[in-house]
């Protein structure tokens, strides 16, 4: 297959399965052979589109033409393929992890469960490669709309609650987002994403200010930016898997995603530094990241926890966006491998307790350590790494993310950075002692292997990220990449 | 024979009309394939003609031979050629599901609705097809006097709400005819080419602005545009399924192409129809508030729907006012999308109701068990309703927004925002009952599917809804934008 | 010709004959409460635009648009112009089927409610 058909296949081939899923709807062992075939499929073609890009390639995909100036156009960028790969390889994991949690957990409509997990790849692989806004809107509404099912898969009053809110949030935010990006393309027709920026000089500093606030309104609420992240503790009701590869990882990075573009390749830093709008920013990120630092010690549930944790780390992102410096961007996108990767280990970890050893508090896990080694160490690597120790894939994104904010004379957000860390190792390091360093109280095993193995391999990328970040998919490559080639694209007038 | 398609295309339903009343009576088989041939006729014939005129440009076919302006001509441009494929798909989908349904409830009427069916779908080919203002009114009143027969047929609810549209229907066409009769006086011609050419000498008058408001009034009382619209809901919500899906879907957008007939080709660029347009433009983001507004407060899901087109008629008239290329471009497009799709809710609604006597909001709890194809097929449609990607809604949305960005036409802006807001609440009240929420009372029924022969139908617009979307680049480059008059484009 | 027998010419009568008409009709749709006088409302409605289309035929000293003799050519304001007219008769066909349908549905109407009183409709629907 050449390279320019890659893009769309690799879009295309998850749709195929949720075309196909609906016919096998009593065949178990069917519908779990297409997933796998999928997803494995979906990951060999991101994956293989890989050496063209480090060696500097942008490759560009099928474009849908509709009137003159405007078309669905697909594109391979370094930061639309670092986060192609995260979503891609975690959801292979995932796959293998639903297999068991939804056995474990005697799950039912496991068939719509299959089929909308699909859908959601399709779309955030979409968004990935998306080569201008509007390709960009179809896709991410087309998440939305896919991950609704899956919030709400238990089917319980809560879970309908959580749903509900979740559509006002994105839906609402979506058309606030529409509003934006409909008036950018007015502004500078075709709209599509240009490193540096391609509004630059286009409209006057007000103008741009407000299209800039809609932007972050659009974008922020799947971001979590507070407070505008209601949805995303709400929706943990959500299976782990969903809360795993959804609310940590696609959704959630579709939102940063979505910030870093909007920073990167539609306003340029320059541009903002003009309009004052990367100060109220950073500000914005920074009162995010230790506000729910803060929430999260509160939270008694593991996984509303984690969803607060999620939050601090999103906000990293947008942080090292707004910063702008080629450090901070390279950490920004790292951290969207890095945390994907630490984060997934954590909500595997936290599955695993909740079908084994029927726990989803964070008190009570008293010497799970030692009957479940596998799970709590993944979980221990996770949350060392999102504390930011060094040798782990979360120490990457800070130290660049703190390099850059020095470079750019911003030292406070070291400090928010630092504090940030205590806090991490304030509300997780209870849980690990209580694990590895209590007396264990009854019977408790570790899960089968289809959930083990996933949080194993994630727990070990955490590692593996941080002591060689090039190791695998050449993430940190492909991050400096992208981050130079917005710094170098800035100030360009097009 | 080929020469002849323009008239045949409206000739050979209403011949068909007469013949298939006698044959109903004993043969109900006969009488459905003869209406069906027909529509497939008028569908193929449509197609070529339209066809034909994209390619070589507009088609004036004159009547018995008599040169206009004298005699009556029939114009198909790109505009009408595609409102003639619309219309005639649209009859086709609906006649195809009305034959399980009239089979199933009232089989002895069959050839009586087919007849009246395809006088209602002669009508409204015929005023997409003339050139001649007159000659419009006679095909408005043959439509509408066909749907309010049909429309009847829903009990006796509907034969209430049909009497109250049938005198808020007359009195719409009588301002229309009112304000031809005013276009005569000053021009002294009814032919529209003709008329369009001749005003240029004529100036300013306040004759004029009568005439322009009295058609304009009477047009959108028959499109049922706010706040002309009080007729509509009560005869939506009553009429027999079949019907509903046809008339909601075709006779408002036909009357939609009236107005924009009239004001952009008839009228185009005179100061009359600028104020005219002015007007409608406000008139436009009122019904786009209103309609969601109310639509949201329905518990009858058919009355939901009916609120929702008086909405989504908004949309449209706003594009016509806004009136840039772009805005044009997603008004037509709108009604392309609102036409096929409200066809497919208001199918749903209606086979829901026949398969479960159900049509309550309330009552679609787990009717996405019992009814797993309809329900998708309302789903992809609702929201396409709402205006969210990959369908076909989205990009209308999108067309229609970003031409009211270029005009800086904030109240349209806010108002399509808002609009798409409520009507993703309710909706997504329907989707989430009808999918997520499980009663266990349920759990035992049996699957409630509709009959193939109803199926077809919805799910072929179902996917024209996800198809026309995103495929759309050829319908826009040799149909809709070769539609926009010459004054715009 | 002096204003008031400019007013009073042919034609003018008519338009005024035909505003009249015009807001009876209207009048008696919206705010008569028996179903029957209301559709009575709504010919006289139709009524006045017929009388509004032949006024515009009407031409002073001019007779019916027959030719009979065809050799000194035609004088046009001779005639009263026929094309009004003819439409008419298609717009007096309009209004006998509107009219049908209309009494057909009143029939029915009358037989399911027995009544044709819209306030009394009104509350037999709303149970």
């Amino acid at each position: 297959m050449d390279l320019a058909s890659r893009p769309l296949a690799a879009v295309l081939v998850s749709l195929l399965a949720v075309v196909l899923l609906p016919l096998f709807d009593r065949r178990p062992t069917v519908r779990e052979t297409i997933t796998f075939t999928a997803a494995a499929l979906k990951l060999a073609l991101v994956a293989s589109m890989l050496p063209a890009v480090l060696a500097g390639q942008v490759i560009e995909g099928a474009t849908l033409p509709l009137v003159a100036g405007l078309s669905l156009h697909l594109r391979v960028d370094a930061f639309g393929l670092l986060f192609a790969l995260t979503a891609s390889s975690l959801w292979l994991l995932t796959s293998v992890y639903s297999l068991g949690y939804l056995r474990a957990t005697a799950s039912t409509h496991q068939t719509s469960y299959y089929v909308s997990f699909a859908a959601c790849l399709s779309a955030t692989v979409g968004i990935a490669f998306a080569a201008n806004l509007l390709t960009f809107f179809v896709c991410y509404e087309v998440l939305t709309l896919a991950t609704y099912p899956l919030v709400v898969h238990a089917r319980t009053p809560e879970a309908l609650g959580a749903g509900r809110r979740y559509l006002v949030y994105t839906l609402g935010a979506g058309q606030v987002l529409l509003v934006a990006i409909v008036w950018a393309q007015s502004i500078a027709p075709g709209a599509e994403f240009t490193p540096g920026g391609f509004l630059a000089g286009r409209a006057s500093t007000a103008t741009l200010g407000i299209l800039f606030a809609l932007f972050i309104a659009g974008c922020g609420v799947k971001a979590a930016i507070m407070p505008l992240h209601g949805w995303l503790p709400a929706a943990m009701v959500a299976p782990t898997p969903v809360s795993a590869l959804l609310h940590a990882v696609a959704v959630v990075k579709a939102g940063a995603f979505g910030v870093v573009r909007i920073v990167g390749y539609v306003f340029g830093v320059d541009t903002l530094r003009a309009t004052g709008a990367d100060i109220a920013l950073m500000l914005i990120a920074a009162a995010t990241i230790l506000v729910a630092s803060v929430r999260a010690l509160g939270e008694d549930n593991l996984k509303r926890r984690l969803a607060y944790s999620t939050i601090g780390q999103l906000s990293y992102i947008v942080l090292g966006a707004a910063v702008g410096s080629v450090a901070a961007l390279t950490g920004a996108m790292f951290h969207f491998a890095g945390h994907g990767f630490m984060k997934i280990a954590m909500f595997f970890s936290a599955g695993a307790l909740h079908t084994e050893a029927h726990r989803d508090g964070v008190r009570g896990l008293d010497g799970l350590g030692r009957q479940m080694p596998m799970t709590m160490t993944a979980f221990a690597l996770g949350a060392c790494g999102l504390a930011g120790v060094p040798l782990l894939a979360g120490f990457i994104a800070k130290w660049n993310l703190g390099v850059g904010a020095l470079e750019a004379g911003h030292v406070v957000l070291v400090g928010v950075l630092v504090t940030s860390g205590l806090f991490n190792v304030a509300y997780f390091f209870p849980i690990i002692y209580d694990a590895f360093f209590k007396a264990p109280s009854g019977q408790v095993r570790e899960a089968g292997w289809p959930m083990v193995f996933p949080l194993g391999v994630t727990g070990a990328a955490a590692l593996c990220l941080g002591v060689a970040p090039d190791l695998g998919f050449h993430f940190f490559t492909l991050a400096r990449l992208a981050a130079e080639s917005i710094v170098a694209g800035g100030g360009v007038p097009q | 024979m080929s020469a002849h398609l323009p008239i045949l295309i409206v000739v050979v339903p209403l011949v068909a009309a007469l013949v298939v009343p006698l044959l109903g009576r004993r043969t109900p088989g006969v009488a459905h394939a003869v209406t069906l041939a027909a529509l497939i006729f008028a569908l193929v014939a449509s197609g070529l003609v339209l066809a034909r005129v994209v390619v070589d440009g507009v088609w004036r076919y004159q009547l018995g031979g008599w040169a206009p302006p004298w005699g009556i001509e029939y114009v198909v441009d790109p505009l009408s050629g595609g409102m003639m494929v619309l219309v005639s798909f649209l009859a086709l989908a609906a006649s195809t599901y009305a034959w399980s349904y009239l089979l199933a409830t009232d089989p002895g009427r069959i050839g009586l609705f087919d007849s009246l069916y395809l006088l209602l779908v002669t009508g409204l080919l015929g005023i997409v097809a003339t050139g001649d203002l007159f000659n419009l009114y006679v095909f408005l009143e043959i439509s509408a006097i066909a749907a309010y027969a049909l429309l009847a047929m829903g009990g006796d609810r509907a034969t209430v709400a049909t009497f109250r549209y049938l005198l808020i229907g007359t009195v719409g066409s009588s301002c229309y005819l009112l304000g031809t009769g005013y276009f005569y006086a000053l021009t002294g011609t009814l032919n529209m080419a003709d008329l369009t050419e001749r005003l240029s000498g004529v100036g300013e008058s306040p004759a004029m602005a009568v005439g322009i408001g009295l058609i304009v009034v009477g047009l959108a009382i028959k499109a049922a545009v706010f706040p002309f619209h009080g007729w509509q809901p009560d005869v939506y919500t009553y009429a027999p399924p079949p019907v509903t899906g046809f008339v909601a879907a075709a006779m408002t957008k036909v009357s939609a192409y009236a107005i924009f007939r009239v004001l952009y080709f008839v009228l185009g660029g005179t100061p009359v129809a600028a104020s005219a347009l002015v007007f409608l433009g406000g008139v436009g983001v009122l019904a786009i508030l209103a309609g969601s507004w109310l639509a949201l407060a329905q518990t009858d899901i058919r009355r939901m729907l009916a609120y929702s087109s008086v909405g989504q008629m908004g949309y449209i008239v706003l594009g016509f006012s806004i009136g840039s290329p772009i805005a044009l471009v997603g008004a037509l497009f709108h009604v392309l999308n609102h036409a096929v799709m409200k066809s497919c809710l208001f199918l749903v609604a209606g086979g829901v109701r026949w398969r479960t006597g159900f049509s309550s909001v309330a009552s679609f709890v787990g009717m996405g068990r019992r009814m797993p194809l309809s329900m998708l097929a309302f789903a992809v449609a609702a929201v396409s309703m709402v205006g969210l990607p990959p369908t076909v809604g989205f990009f209308s949305k999108w067309y229609l927004l970003l031409g009211a960005f270029e005009a800086r036409a904030w109240p349209g802006v806010a108002a399509l925002v808002v609009s798409s807001g409520l009507s993703a609440v309710y909706f997504f009240r329907v989707l989430e009952r009808t999918f997520v929420v499980s009663d266990d009372r349920l759990v035992a029924t049996e699957s409630r599917e509709l009959p193939a022969g109803m199926l077809g139908p919805v799910l072929v617009l179902a996917a024209a809804g996800l198809l026309l979307g995103l495929f759309q680049q050829p319908l826009i480059t040799h149909v809709i934008q070769r539609a926009l008059p010459a004054t715009v484009s | 010709m002096g204003e008031m027998a400019e007013l009073l010419s042919i034609g003018t009568v008519q338009y005024l004959q035909a505003a009249a008409l015009l807001l009876v009709g209207l009048y008696g749709i919206v705010a008569r409460r028996h179903l029957l006088r209301k559709l009575m409302a709504m010919n006289i409605l139709q009524v006045a635009v017929i009388v509004f289309f032949i006024a515009l035929s009407a031409k002073s000293g001019a007779t019916v648009p027959v030719v009979v003799d065809e050799a000194g050519g035609i004088d046009v304001a001779a005639y009263v112009n026929p094309l009004p007219h003819a439409l008419m008769l298609t717009a007096i066909v309009v209004s006998v089927s509107t009219t049908g349908v209309a009494l057909a549905l009143l029939i029915r109407i009358r037989r399911r409610y027995g009544t044709l009183s819209e306030t009394a409709l009104l509350d037999k629907l709303r149970e």
